[in-house]
């Protein structure tokens, strides 16, 4: 005897894969995704990537020009410069070149923090031929190995930002909206002073309780604290009143019936309604983040030197002399601006994707 | 609004008696003052007792229109927060003109001819202008200030001010401003002229709008007196929150241009441990920010009956 089995529709999707479906779509979300992994993956790697450390000061290179290696005889070379005496204005001797080798042997630095190695992408292996592509800063120091180890830095930031003021939003709003009356009242009051204060000048303010001479892990976490300690109002005001909607809803009725606690019901039932919502928002405030790091760093009251971030770095830029002869200092600002807009990118197609109304 | 005020006041109180050492801390440092003039200083400010009795008393004082007295500067703090208040207001009242009298235009232009080439160039400009960092716009005009030396750098006025004749002084200072406002007027247009295009494009598809292009009204007249109306209401809802947006662009601008408004006077004072002028600048700014809101939402009621009639 044969059981009969449902006749399963074979273009039945889970609503998942009906988002990633709608998503793949979107070309331009997708080259945005594409560029966030790429650039996450060199920040996981930057020890690697990095031909020198973020440190590492070449006392005869002051404001080097960007050397980018060319193609002769069939070999990547880089030429070694020579200062113009009493200035900062190099020249290239003409042949008197170093190729530049794959997997050369360098500085020691530890991968992920953990595993030693001196392994590095590319170089010379020579310090009389330094690899700087995008050339050194006022203290000799190689702007493009420090990008690398300030994307450390400014990358994560944002990440552990949201995760932070989200799950905080989320909690404190679910709250709020479903409990109603009184917490619902003071909730969205403080919510309200939060948002009421112009963001930057609350930033100086929330920096204003920290001790000055912070170790660079203690600084990175009181910068993730202040920025979350202001992202989680707006967050918790657009779930609260999403939550405020669901409570009515015939679910919510029917888990209550049943003898859900309130946390459950909150945890359970409505929080997962508002996760469309939540990764949307989450992919287009992470640019807030990186962006309160990259403020707090260049007005000097964030990360410190000789760490590297992209706002310190930037701070160099500040300088009209040097913006004038050296560009390439404002190369952490052209940095800033891809990651910025790649999240843009993602965040807009992924907004269009969730959004089921539109096709 | 005042209870918002004394909310923020109370709160940025709070955050700066939390602050480890004060003023005084660098003061009692110094051999050259003798901890009588610092016990004389602490007395004034009441700075020996407890935090919210100093709010107290710093609450009386500013209902009498007395700010305290700038320990970093030494004068008095009314006139320099005034001074300060006055010139973040002028650079960003000018670059809310300039914003909006680009932005609105644009909008409209972008959505009346939606999906040509003018709407798909705006589109993308607008896009990749949402993500260019305020800290780099100003750098980059920083760094075209100096290259092209069109613009002066730094400060409201030139030196030479007071020797000017009236007209002279006038263009002195507008020279000044020009391209600090530019910078804070081209970070926030992107987002309003995006605004402007979904919200005109949402009210052409409505039924009134259909019915006036049945009645054989002019396109004209369909979109501007009829179409128009209705998308800008949504536009000044969201004016209070890009006033908020502005006034954090306009510290960036005040911090990397040298214009000397309250966000510079805020970080100013934060370095020098001038606790009170940090509050002072904080309420200043979210005043500031206050009363927009309440202008916006006047202008609301003035441009949406339905709103009044409530």
């Amino acid at each position: 005897m044969e059981t009969t089995k449902p006749n399963l529709n074979p273009i039945a999707l889970s609503p998942g894969q009906i988002f990633w479906q709608r998503l793949k779509r979107r070309r331009i979300a997708m080259v945005g995704g594409a560029i966030l992994i790429g650039l996450y993956l060199i920040a996981l790697f930057a020890g690697f990537v990095a031909p020198y450390s973020h440190d590492r000061l070449d006392r005869d290179r002051f404001f080097h020009p960007p050397t980018w290696p060319r193609l002769q005889s069939f070999h990547l070379v880089v030429p070694r410069y020579e200062q113009q005496p009493g200035n900062f204005i190099y020249h290239p001797v003409a042949d008197d070149v170093m190729p530049v080798h794959l997997f050369v042997r360098g500085e020691k630095y530890k991968l992920f923090g953990l595993i030693p190695a001196s392994i590095h992408l590319f170089g010379t292996g020579d310090d009389k031929y330094p690899v700087y592509p995008l050339g050194t800063d006022q203290f000799g120091r190689d702007v493009f190995s420090r990008l690398l180890y300030g994307s450390q830095i400014s990358l994560s930031i944002g990440v552990i930002g949201i995760l932070l003021s989200f799950t905080f939003g989320l909690i404190i709003g679910g709250i709020s909206g479903y409990f109603a009356g009184g917490v619902d009242t003071v909730i969205m009051r403080l919510c309200e002073l939060i948002m009421s204060v112009p963001s930057l000048y609350l930033i100086i303010a929330l920096r204003g309780t920290f001790p000055p001479g912070m170790s660079s892990a203690q600084v990175y976490g009181m910068i993730v604290a202040i920025l979350s300690c202001i992202g989680w109002a707006g967050m918790a005001r657009v779930i609260r009143g999403m939550a405020l909607s669901l409570r009515e809803q015939q679910f919510v009725l029917a888990a209550r019936s049943m003898g859900a606690t309130p946390w459950r019901i909150i945890s359970r039932h409505i929080l997962p309604s508002t996760f469309s919502y939540v990764i949307v928002a989450a992919t287009l405030s992470v640019p807030y983040y990186i962006l309160g790091e990259v403020v707090l760093s260049f007005l000097g009251v964030g990360i410190q030197e000789p760490s590297a971030s992209w706002g310190l770095m930037l701070n160099a830029a500040q300088n009209t002399e040097y913006l004038k002869n050296y560009p390439w200092l404002l190369a952490p600002g052209a940095a800033i601006f891809v990651t910025v807009l790649a999240f843009n990118f993602l965040g807009d197609g992924l907004r269009d994707a969730a959004d089921t109304k539109s096709l | 609004m005042i209870p918002l005020l004394l909310g923020v006041s109370l709160l940025t109180f709070l955050l700066m008696a939390m602050a480890p050492g004060d003023y005084f801390t660098t003061l009692s440092q110094n051999p050259q003052i003798s901890p009588e003039t610092i016990a004389n200083l602490k007395a004034k400010f009441h700075l020996g007792e407890a935090w919210y009795i100093q709010y107290f008393y710093w609450l009386k004082n500013i209902l009498h229109g007395d700010f305290g007295y700038s320990m970093a500067y030494k004068i008095p703090a009314t006139s320099l927060i005034f001074e300060r208040l006055w010139n973040t207001f002028l650079l960003s009242f000018f670059a809310m003109l300039i914003t909006w009298g680009v932005a609105i235009p644009l909008g409209i232009w972008a959505a009346v001819r939606k999906d040509s080439w003018v709407d798909r160039g705006c589109s993308l400009v607008a896009f990749v202008g949402l993500s260019v960092p305020d800290v780099l716009l100003s750098l980059l005009a920083l760094w075209f200030a100096a290259a092209t030396g069109w613009f002066p750098v730094g400060g409201t006025q030139s030196p030479i001010h007071d020797l000017l004749t009236p007209a002279q002084q006038f263009w002195d200072r507008a020279h000044h401003l020009i391209l600090p406002a530019l910078v804070l007027a081209a970070a926030e247009m992107a987002g309003i002229m995006r605004q402007m295009r979904s919200n005109l494009l949402d009210t052409l598809r409505a039924e009134y709008v259909n019915a006036a292009r049945a009645r054989g009204l002019g396109e004209g007249w369909v979109i501007y007196k009829h179409a128009l109306r209705n998308a800008i209401n949504p536009l000044l809802t969201i004016f209070g929150y890009s006033l908020a947006a502005l006034l954090s662009g306009a510290f960036i601008v005040e911090n990397i241009m040298a214009w000397p408004g309250l966000g510079r006077l805020t970080i100013e004072a934060f370095f020098a441990k001038d606790s009170y002028l940090v509050v002072d600048s904080v309420v200043m700014a979210t005043a500031l920010l206050v009363v927009g809101n309440f202008i916006a939402d006047i202008l609301l009621a003035w441009s949406d009956p339905r709103i009044r009639l409530k």
